[in-house]
């Protein structure tokens, strides 16, 4: 009985984590997110943090950024990226990137944009060579 | 003397399948996606926490590297779940066995209790199958 307590008590925590991976671009809250749990505030904020290591608001903050990363690498403007990861204005999600990135976006941007000319350039810089070998992509 | 792995390689049969398997169902970064020419594609990904080493999804495909008799027996091996490419490791299993069961991932073996912690077993698009564990605390 107790086993199969502590996996629904999982299925929940999971679910609201699901939930904030489908909707971090909404304007969602911490009262959102434990409404699909079924928790009460508190009690879904220890939990959550007890078993991915954050706090729900911290984790919806990681997904944001780790999509905007991917925005900015595929050369979407500053602008259009905080809007789409769901921030209310570029500077706080210039702020908050800066934090947790260490560079502006638009620094990350720059060093995306040379990395991926890099590769169409030349991509055997980025394969072992051996690798190319095997394969003929090397004549 | 050796000092780590850099790169290492799951044969897929299907690299854009593999993507979204590793990428959208699994949680890996993409480290490199590059075209090689005549529908060749350098992909590797990273575990989440494990950015240095390189996952090459390779495909098994008619070329210098494989003949037409090799790709025939390495896909009839890989579809029938002959390899076990590795081992992932995970802070709870039970919360990754929920959430990837959720995305839709196979599972040979749910989360069971052995000597040195607990493990499950799940395969990849492709039938490639993997212990997902976690240590005893």
């Amino acid at each position: 009985m107790e086993q199969y307590e502590k996996l629904y008590l999982y299925k929940r925590i999971v679910r609201a984590k699901l939930f904030i991976d489908d909707h971090y671009a909404e304007n969602i809250d911490i009262d959102n997110i434990a409404d699909q749990a079924n928790f009460s505030k508190y009690h879904f904020i220890r939990l959550f943090k007890s078993i991915y290591g954050k706090t729900p608001h911290n984790y919806l903050i990681k997904v944001r950024i780790d999509k905007a990363k991917l925005l900015l690498s595929a050369d979407v403007s500053v602008l259009e990226t905080s809007m789409a990861i769901g921030f209310d204005s570029p500077t706080s999600f210039t702020a908050v990137f800066k934090k947790l990135v260490r560079k502006t976006p638009s620094e990350f941007q720059k060093e995306a944009k040379t990395r991926n000319a890099a590769i169409n350039r030349n991509p055997f810089l980025f394969v072992p060579n051996c690798y190319a070998e095997t394969n003929g992509w090397i004549k | 003397m050796i000092t780590k792995i850099t790169h290492t390689c799951i044969y897929v049969l299907n690299q854009d399948s593999a993507y979204d398997f590793y990428v959208n169902k699994l949680g890996f970064k993409v480290h490199t996606d590059a075209p090689m020419g005549e529908g060749a594609r350098w992909l590797t990904v990273t575990p989440p926490e494990q950015p240095e080493l390189e996952i090459t999804l390779f495909l098994i495909a008619e070329g210098a590297m494989f003949n037409k008799e090799t790709v025939s027996t390495m896909t009839a091996l890989i579809k029938k779940g002959t390899f076990g490419a590795a081992v992932f490791t995970c802070k709870d299993l039970l919360a990754t066995y929920e959430e990837l069961k959720a995305k839709g991932v196979v599972f040979k073996k749910p989360p069971t209790k052995e000597f040195y912690g607990m493990e499950a077993l799940f395969t990849d698009d492709s039938g490639n199958w993997f212990s997902l564990s976690q240590a005893n605390s």
